[in-house]
């Protein structure tokens, strides 16, 4: 189950890892849905590239895709990233306090040290 | 990919925060999720040497991780292998990521840069690849105040 989840959440960073892929994501935030020439025309690639791209956006869950007439729209799924950011977080949330600890405990010292060296007055401003 | 970049900035010069990330006294005062005293910590701050440090998390669990000190540059940089002993994230157990520190001193102080890579074997093979934690944050951002919908 940990494994079918990370294989999952590998996916949607290896789809994101690319800046096309990224642009088509954050147009479809903007846009709702949209057919795939559409997606394809502010870019300077072939459609087959784009038609790539959305492949690998949708095996990562990024994108879904329903036929509409003869096109197909294509509409964002956010889940994913959410579940991806969530991880990251998870991270962030571990160590972001610690360094601001660490920031607090570095500033203490060097005031410490501070009044140290202006006590031994000018002699001792060697900086280490 | 999948590192976590932070930064920092801190009043306090680069050896004086160097000195904070590498001693016993320095790293106990800092170190883990919250806010708690550190249940035990061993430093060896020099290439090959070894850290260990244990931390009990709010909920009472204990987790320790471990690691290699991989660079070691006084006042600049520090880099160490980390693996969870026991606890960390149940996706981590067994695998050994990388933690990266750089200091650069700066008007007010030194600039922290913090990276924790290679949080997963997919990630490794793309490590590469940076710059992406902002977009997807912005992505994440966007994504966040879209949800009501409607307005286009």
């Amino acid at each position: 189950m940990v494994n079918y989840q990370d294989r999952g959440l590998d996916r949607v960073f290896a789809a994101l890892v690319d800046p096309t892929r990224r642009a088509i994501l954050a147009r479809l935030e903007r846009e709702e849905s949209l057919s795939i020439s559409a997606i394809a025309a502010p870019f300077p690639i072939k459609l087959p590239a784009v038609m790539k791209h959305l492949d690998v956006l949708g095996d990562a869950g990024l994108v879904t895709r329903a036929k509409r007439g003869r096109t197909v729209d294509i509409r964002l799924s956010p889940a994913p990233l959410r579940e991806a950011t969530d991880w990251l977080r998870r991270y962030e949330r571990f160590w972001s306090p610690a360094l601001d600890r660490l920031a607090a405990y570095a500033e203490g010292r060097e005031a410490e040290v501070g009044a140290c060296e202006a006590q031994s007055g000018e002699a001792g401003k060697t900086g280490e | 990919m999948t590192s976590l970049v932070l930064v920092r900035r801190i009043a306090a010069r680069p050896s004086i925060v160097f000195d904070a990330l590498t001693t016993v006294d320095g790293v106990a005062a800092w170190w883990g999720p919250d806010d708690l005293p550190l249940v035990r910590a061993e430093i060896d701050a020099r290439v090959g040497g070894a850290f260990r440090v244990r931390f009990r998390t709010l909920d009472g669990q204990e987790h320790e991780a471990f690691g290699e000190y991989l660079e070691v540059v006084r006042p600049e940089r520090l880099a160490m292998s980390w693996r969870y002993a026991f606890g960390g994230e149940p996706e981590e157990l067994g695998r050994t990521s990388r933690i990266e520190i750089a200091l650069k001193p700066v008007d007010t102080g030194t600039e922290l840069t913090f990276t924790h890579a290679e949080l997963s074997n997919e990630a490794s093979r793309m490590s590469h690849e940076r710059g992406w934690t902002g977009s997807l944050a912005k992505l994440a951002r966007l994504l966040a105040n879209t949800g009501k919908g409607d307005s286009r």
